[in-house]
């Protein structure tokens, strides 16, 4: 039930996001999900993409430091206070949450990924609490 | 003034008579006491007797900074350690520093030649000498402050940092002689400045300022901001500390080397072979009157040349020009000695970092500063920003702990530091001296 998230290492170069992204798109990978955290010296780009693989070779070949994760992707319930529904679960299950961003989809329903530092924990939770997750066949291919 | 008029004064003859009677003297001293100057000796099929003359230095092999490291910390002391009654360490060094150490003659002729240095830049008996070298391991400091006591002089040993104090003790106390880096003597007036204080308004009359590598053009910038007459001041702890050399500030040209306790020599760096007078090359030093840390055909690294021509100021000792580069690739970075090498060994302990980083040395505010680039590899990256600064700030407290000096880490991408011929260009010194 694990997502691969691709993340690579950009100095404070707001070219550097295009050349990643043209990157990927020449070698024909699809963005699925994408966010960006940065400071004021550097950032950490973070991509769910169509092939992992593929992507991460591409992004290498052209130099970035590339790293794999797994994160997982949530459904949340497209109503006020979905959100916080999941999060009270986790705090309340003593889970840390590192960082969270949207899947970028136009449907009804939204997606989350999430990235613990403690997967396995998380996912046991998120199942007992009949939180959706998604796996990751079916993330890249959306 | 000339603090020893009979010495400083001395024909070129007596000089080189004196010199030689006292090298021979200080060869044998070594050649019994110091194994491994008895062994370099054995190694070059040589004993002291073999040398008749000046010219005869030139048989003896070199001594390195490595040699002091590999003997570290008394291995080349020269009297037991009773007699012994300071230990000072050269600056910035990881591993193994190089400890030198004093008997009580050592300090008094180091005091002696300080107090010739502080004459010829000016200060007089009664003058009030504001002294911001540091206080410690480092000589600088207490250097110039048992020199500022022998000439009679009144020292404030303010050492360094407390910037915003020290402006308040030079208009309160009134100092007349500033002795600090060149660096942060611009930086204390800028300080001043803010301060609404102006050099113009303070009592000082002459800076003597050393420890890091200055230029011309800096001479004219700190005489015109400090409103003082400057000069250069020369030494290193492997031969003594400061006053090796001094410059005059009648000539302001050159610093003279005190020869009658040294013998300096001018090499190429590549083959060692000694380079006449006038020619540019790589300093060497021999002390001829040392007790506890006697030093034998030193590499300084510094790059200078030597002139024996008469001065205006009446010194006969021969003149070395300001030191214009080094034969090495070390930097002297608010007076602490780095080694590119150095940084990378404190990289290397941070096991995941592949070693291809970049000094980056620049000039702000008068202040040195030092970046250094680290290329994220692989292993060391990760998604998370949090671990990627506590990344930068444990190295950078790794540097400042092993280096003393501080630094700002920065992470660069894979590939991004300009190699040359496939080997990173490890220093830029963005520095204007
Ligand atoms: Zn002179």
């Amino acid at each position: 039930m694990k997502v691969i998230q691709i993340s690579i290492f950009l100095e404070n170069t707001g070219g550097r996001i295009a050349e990643a992204t043209s990157i990927l798109a020449d070698a024909g990978i699809n963005i699925r999900a994408m966010s960006l955290a940065d400071t004021t010296d550097f950032g950490v780009l973070r991509l769910i993409v169509s092939d992992v693989d593929k992507a991460e070779k591409a992004l290498k070949d052209q130099g970035f430091a590339v790293g794999k994760t797994n994160v997982v992707a949530v459904q949340v319930e497209d109503k006020p206070g979905g959100l916080n529904r999941i999060l009270q679960v986790l705090a309340k299950a003593e889970i840390n949450v590192e960082y969270i961003y949207a899947f970028l989809r136009d449907s009804d329903q939204a997606i989350m990924i999430f990235r613990f530092d403690n997967t396995d924990n998380a996912l046991k939770i998120l199942q007992e609490n009949k939180i959706k997750v998604f796996k990751g066949e079916d993330i890249y291919a959306m | 003034m000339i603090y020893n008029i009979d010495f400083e004064t001395l024909p070129r003859e007596a000089i080189t008579a004196i010199q030689l009677k006292r090298l021979k003297a200080t060869l044998e001293n070594v050649y019994a006491t110091v194994p491994f100057y008895k062994d370099m000796f054995r190694k070059a099929r040589l004993t002291p007797h073999d040398i008749r003359s000046l010219d005869d230095l030139q048989k003896i092999p070199f001594t390195t900074k490595q040699d002091l490291r590999d003997n570290y910390p008394y291995g080349m002391f020269a009297v037991p350690m009773a007699n012994v009654v300071r230990i000072h360490a050269s600056s910035g060094t990881t591993g193994s520093p190089t400890v030198v150490g004093y008997t009580a003659r050592d300090i008094n002729t180091w005091a002696e030649l300080m107090a010739r240095a502080l004459s010829a830049g000016g200060a007089h008996r009664g003058d009030i000498i504001h002294n911001a070298y540091g206080y410690g391991l480092f000589t600088g400091g207490l250097g110039v402050h048992y020199g500022a006591e022998k000439l009679g002089a009144s020292v404030i040993p303010v050492s360094g940092g407390n910037t915003k104090r020290q402006i308040v003790i030079m208009k309160d106390f009134g100092p007349t002689i500033l002795t600090a880096t060149p660096s942060y003597s611009l930086h204390l007036a800028e300080v001043a400045k803010d301060m609404g204080i102006s050099f113009k308004d303070l009592k000082f009359k002459f800076g003597i300022f050393g420890a890091e590598p200055w230029s011309e053009s800096m001479r004219d910038e700190l005489e015109e901001t400090l409103n003082i007459t400057a000069v250069d001041i020369y030494g290193l702890s492997e031969v003594m500390g400061p006053g090796v050399a001094i410059e005059c500030h009648e000539a302001k040209n050159g610093l003279h080397i005190f020869e009658d306790h040294f013998i300096p020599e001018i090499i190429n760096p590549e083959t060692g072979e000694v380079l006449p007078y006038g020619e540019t090359g790589e300093l060497v030093f021999t002390s001829i009157t040392k007790e506890a840390f006697p030093i034998i055909r030193y590499r300084t690294r510094d790059i200078t040349s030597l002139h024996p021509e008469p001065c205006i100021c009446g010194r006969t000792h021969i003149r070395m020009k300001r030191v214009s580069g080094r034969s090495d690739d070390m930097l002297i970075i608010r007076g602490v000695n780095v080694f590119p090498s150095q940084i990378e060994s404190v990289l290397m302990k941070t096991d995941k970092i592949e070693p291809h980083y970049q000094l980056v040395v620049d000039r702000v505010d008068n202040l040195d500063t030092l970046t250094v680039k680290v290329e994220v590899s692989e292993s060391l990256f990760s998604d998370e920003i949090k671990l990627l600064q506590t990344l930068e700030a444990k190295l950078s407290s790794d540097i400042k702990e092993y280096l003393g000096v501080s630094a700002k880490v920065k992470l660069v991408e894979p590939k991004s530091i300009a190699r040359s011929e496939g080997k990173a260009v490890r220093v830029i010194d963005n520095r204007k001296i």
